[in-house]
Order: structure tokens, then C-alpha cells, then sequence
């Protein structure tokens, strides 16, 4: 299992991909965190609610927005043997398909894992300087505001492992992606704001239990909670609630596109 | 030299819809020899080597490699080496790159990896993406990851695809000496010609069944001499044919006034006595023994079936539907 899980790695770093996606991420995440934190010191005091959650939202962002990339990143790590067919090699070097499938989910979560540092990292680097520049308090004395940082990390990290579930179980990449990006960027936004509108609290219930709010939830800080949409699990809830994504898609993914014939 | 390992596959069936693809389909693949797996497009060829490569799954039947199935071998590709397509490797990666990836699994070490790039002569493109490469280099770094674990079995799918000619001269040395050193080699083609002067048995399909299987050299004897005449008396040729009892097949399409028919089971020398003897003009006669790829394309019925001299050698004449 150690040497599935060490080709699963070098796979990754062996091509451009991980360091172009990482950089756009960091981009990405700085510039999201950078204007969140300047609107937010524009707005008068009193509509700002609690000044810590407002801090910790920004700091999180990369998991209320950013999280699409390590997911993206797990996914491609299936999806890609099957678009460029390394999958014949693949698994004529190790024929057993339930390895391959476990090796690529140990292998995203160190992947997943540089993802999320880099993630919280810009989004903190960009947060605060902006309100450090504006006269406001970044609260980075604040353990609280630290502890969501950490638990942004493992956030996204999880969100790599669910990626390569998602590519088990949709091996075609344009499937998967345009599905990931349709899911996470409208579908789940989308249904956030309306479950609760038209179910009330059973939709606010439903809506937390979604992969986006699950993740979200992880971090205790939630963006779209401090917009005052739906409601939000635990962390821990958050988390098993992830994982537990990740691991349905795998299990689908090795029932289907792995139980068939391949090449 | 370890003792030999051999390919059996007995009874191997595979349906896709309404489609049987590979139909009950038994043979041996035996070592220190160059098997060839032929068949046109469509035959069954790479859905059988699927199957035995633990990539398909059979709906009957076994394919077997020194006993084992594919997927039931530790580490498979120490003792099988295989190239399915051409086309298996990211574009992103180097050469060198894609077989560093697959070494440790193979248990090859990087020096390894340059001595198997050096041999398919990549050396120069060891350090160029494999998303520039030709077709026939692909090939080339398809056959270096094969070799990676050293394997005692050799399984390629058309591998002269792609390759120039000077490329599948040096393929056909490399397997002979492969074979050489008693290890096992399965090779398919669609083209018989390409393989004719590299393998030592042939397996022929045909719509997912066995036609042929014996030493190239059997297949030759399956080629059935005929005499082509040509002559303008057409009432004069058909009286000398119908009173030998040759077997005739129409020849070239009448030429002007002459009548060609190709006669099968004589000789030319029988034809022209005959012919003298009844006062028949001829304009033409010529002996002529079909090429292997005639027998071949008979045999997968996309040529006129052959007539068989003396009687069909049966013994390797298996599952003739």
C-alpha cells in the first residue's frame, strides 16, 4: 500500500497541474479575503454583528469559496488516468482497484493538505493586511480566530479525499468538473438560501447537512451564516458529515466505474 | 534460464449486448516462442488480451498466466509485461518521468529506467514531454514500461502501429530475442505481413472465434496452388474444364473477346498438355501459389474460402464454424 501511495503522490507532482491550480488559488483566496475585509470596514459598526465571527469568516473564506480547488484536485487524480487512459498502466502494475481507489485518498489528504495551508494562509495574509491598513483590529491575538484557521486547513483537506470519491464515481473529467463546478458554485449556494426560505427549519436542517455547509460548519465561521443563511452544524458534525461524502462517492465510484472493464 | 511460463486460455467468452465478442476461445501461448494473435478489426483481439490481462471480465471461461490469473499474481508486472495502446501516458510527463512512476511497483531502479529508454533508443527525448511524441515513439516508451520488471511474459497489441520501418525491423529482432532467451511473447496484428517474419505460431480469430491455430509454417501448407488460363474460345474452355473436372473460380473480368477462369487442384503444365490435346487456343497460363496473407484473409473469410488440398490438416483446424 506504501508504494500505491507514494506513485499516487509522485503522480501528482510530477505534473504542472498541482502548482498552476495552487497559485490561482492563493490568488484567488488573497483577493476574495482582501475585498470581503475592506467592505466589511466600510460598513457602519453597528450592522457588523459580532466582530470575531466577521474576522473569522474572512480568514476561513477559502472554505465558504475556495474549497472548489482541492476538490478539483482530487477529482482530476482519478479522472485524469481515465482521460489520458494511464489507467491500463495503472493497473496493470497493481491490478487491485480497491487499493488504487484508497491509495489516491491517502494520497490527496497531504495534497489536500498543502492545498488548505496555502488557502488559509493567503486569505489571512490578505485579510489582515487590509485591515491592518484601515485601522482595524485583525484579532490575531485571538486563539479562537487561530483555531479556525487549523480547522480550515483539515477542512479543505478533506474536501481533496472527497474529490477523488467524486472522480471514482464520474471518471469522465468533463462530467465530474462541470458537476463539481455546477454543484459548488450555484446548486448548493443556491439551495442554502432557498431550502430555509421554503421549508423553514426542516430546510435549514437539510441545507446544513450539505457537503458546502459541512465544510463550512468545520471551521466554526461560517460566510454564509454571517449573511444569515441556513443553518450550521457543529464542527465535529461538519466533519463526519464530509468525510462521510467522501467515502459514499468512493464506495459508488468502486462499485461502478471500477467494477467494469477498463481500457 | 527459469522454467518457461505459458498463456492458457480455455473456453474464454465475452458478450457485449448482443454482441459475442470473444466465443469460447481456447489456446496455449507457449514460452521461448513468438505467438502471433491475428485477426481483422473487430476479431476479438484486444478484448481477449483484456481478459487475460485482469482489465475485462470474462463471462466464461479462464485465461491463465504460469497458472495464475493475472490478478491473483503479487506483483504482476515482475512477471508479465504489457502494451495495450499506444496512447497510455499523460502528456504533462516526460519519458523518463512516466516509467520513474511506475518503477518502484515494477521494481525497477532509475538506472533501469535509462537503460530501458536507451534500448528503445528514447535517450535523446528522456527529458521531453510525452505530448510531442509520434505515434511510433509512444510505442517505443509503451515497450520500455512493459520491460520494467524485467517480465518472463511479453504481451503487445499491435505494436508495429506507428512504428517506421526501420523501427519494426529492430521490433522484430528484439522479440526473436526475447523468445531466445525462453521467455513467452504474445504479439496481435490485423496485418499478417507485419508479424510473418517475427512469430513462430499464429492464433487466427475471426468474429470472436478461433480459426487457426498452429506453427506459422502449417499455414503456409493451407495454401492451395491455382492455374490462371485465359482463352477466347469461352465455350471451348468451359468444355476442357468441365471434361477434366477442374475446379474453376471466375479470374480477371473477360478481356475483349477472352474468357479467364482460375483453376484450382492442377497444374500449369497439366492445363496446357490438356488444352493442346483438344486444339485449344490459349492466350495465357500461369501457375500461381497464394501468399500467406491470401490464406490468412481466407481464413478470417475476407477472401474467396480456399479450396484444401489432399485433406484439411484437422489437427490444427479447430472450431472452423
Amino acid at each position: 500500500m506504501s508504494t500505491a501511495v507514494s506513485t499516487e503522490m509522485r503522480k501528482f507532482f510530477s505534473t504542472r497541474l498541482w502548482w498552476v491550480l495552487l497559485l490561482i488559488m492563493a490568488g484567488y483566496m488573497a483577493f476574495l479575503a482582501a475585498v470581503l475585509a475592506f467592505s466589511i470596514t466600510q460598513t457602519p459598526q453597528e450592522v457588523q454583528g459580532d466582530k470575531i465571527d466577521v474576522v473569522r469568516s474572512i480568514y476561513t473564506v477559502a472554505t465558504s469559496l475556495g474549497y472548489v480547488f482541492p476538490a478539483i484536485v482530487g477529482t482530476l487524480a482519478v479522472t485524469s488516468e481515465f482521460r489520458h487512459r494511464t489507467i491500463v498502466p495503472t493497473l496493470l502494475t497493481d491490478p487491485s482497484r480497491t487499493r488504487l481507489i484508497t491509495a489516491k485518498m491517502i494520497a490527496a489528504a497531504p495534497i489536500g493538505l498543502l492545498f488548505g495551508i496555502v488557502g488559509t494562509i493567503a486569505c489571512i495574509g490578505a485579510g489582515a493586511g487590509t485591515f491592518a491598513l484601515t485601522d482595524v483590529d485583525p484579532l490575531l491575538g485571538s486563539p479562537e480566530v487561530w483555531r479556525s484557521a487549523a480547522l480550515s486547513v483539515v477542512a479543505l483537506t478533506v474536501w481533496s479525499i472527497v474529490g477523488v470519491g467524486l472522480g471514482a464515481m464520474l471518471p469522465n473529467q468533463v462530467a465530474s468538473l462541470v458537476t463539481l463546478l455546477a454543484f459548488t458554485q450555484f446548486v448548493e449556494p443556491v439551495a442554502r438560501m432557498a431550502l430555509p426560505a421554503v421549508l423553514d427549519d426542516a430546510g435549514s436542517r437539510i441545507a446544513s447537512f450539505l457537503p458546502g455547509a459541512a465544510g463550512e460548519a468545520m471551521t466554526g465561521a461560517s460566510l454564509f451564516n454571517a449573511l444569515s443563511m441556513g443553518g450550521i452544524l457543529e464542527w465535529w458534525q461538519g466533519a463526519l458529515v464530509l468525510v462521510g461524502y467522501a467515502l459514499l462517492f468512493a464506495a459508488v465510484g468502486r462499485a461502478t466505474t471500477f467494477r467494469r472493464d477498463i481500457g | 534460464m527459469t522454467p518457461g511460463t505459458s498463456i492458457t486460455v480455455r473456453g474464454l467468452t465475452r458478450r457485449f449486448g448482443q454482441v459475442l465478442a470473444v466465443d469460447d476461445l481456447s489456446f496455449d501461448v507457449a514460452p521461448g516462442r513468438v505467438t502471433g494473435f491475428l485477426g481483422p478489426n473487430g476479431a476479438g483481439k484486444t478484448t481477449t488480451l483484456r481478459m487475460i490481462l485482469g482489465l475485462a471480465r470474462p463471462d466464461a471461461g479462464t485465461a491463465t498466466i504460469g497458472g495464475r490469473a493475472y490478478t491473483d499474481i503479487p506483483q504482476p508486472a515482475r512477471e508479465v509485461g504489457a502494451v495495450l495502446e499506444a496512447s497510455s501516458f499523460h502528456p504533462g510527463r516526460t519519458a523518463i518521468q512516466h516509467l520513474l512512476l511506475f518503477a518502484p511497483a515494477a521494481g525497477a531502479t532509475r538506472a533501469r529506467c535509462d537503460e530501458l529508454l536507451s534500448l528503445v533508443g528514447l535517450t535523446d527525448a528522456a527529458n521531453r514531454r510525452v505530448g510531442g511524441f509520434s505515434l511510433g515513439m509512444r510505442q517505443r516508451l509503451g515497450l520500455a514500461t512493459a520491460l520494467l520488471g524485467d517480465p518472463q511474459v511479453l504481451i503487445l497489441d499491435e505494436p508495429t502501429n506507428g512504428l517506421d520501418p526501420g523501427g519494426i525491423v529492430w521490433l522484430r529482432s528484439f522479440l526473436r530475442g526475447f523468445a531466445a532467451d525462453g521467455r513467452t511473447i504474445l504479439v496481435s496484428s490485423h496485418v499478417l505481413s507485419e508479424v510473418q517474419q517475427s512469430v513462430d505460431d499464429v492464433v487466427v480469430l475471426a468474429r470472436g472465434r478461433m480459426v487457426h491455430a498452429s506453427p506459422l509454417s502449417d499455414l503456409a501448407d493451407l495454401a492451395t496452388p491455382a492455374v490462371h488460363v485465359s482463352s477466347p474460345d469461352a465455350a471451348g474452355l468451359a468444355r476442357l474444364v468441365a471434361t477434366h473436372g477442374w475446379s474453376a473460380t471466375p479470374g480477371n473480368p473477360a478481356d475483349g473477346g477472352r474468357t479467364s477462369v482460375a483453376l484450382l487442384g492442377t497444374t500449369a503444365s497439366a492445363v496446357g498438355a490438356a488444352a493442346h490435346a483438344a486444339n485449344l487456343e490459349l492466350h495465357e497460363l500461369r501457375g500461381e501459389t497464394p501468399g500467406l496473407e491470401h490464406v490468412f484473409l481466407s481464413l478470417v473469410g475476407e477472401a474467396p474460402p480456399l479450396e484444401r488440398r489432399v485433406p484439411a490438416p484437422t489437427t490444427h483446424q479447430e472450431d472452423r464454424s
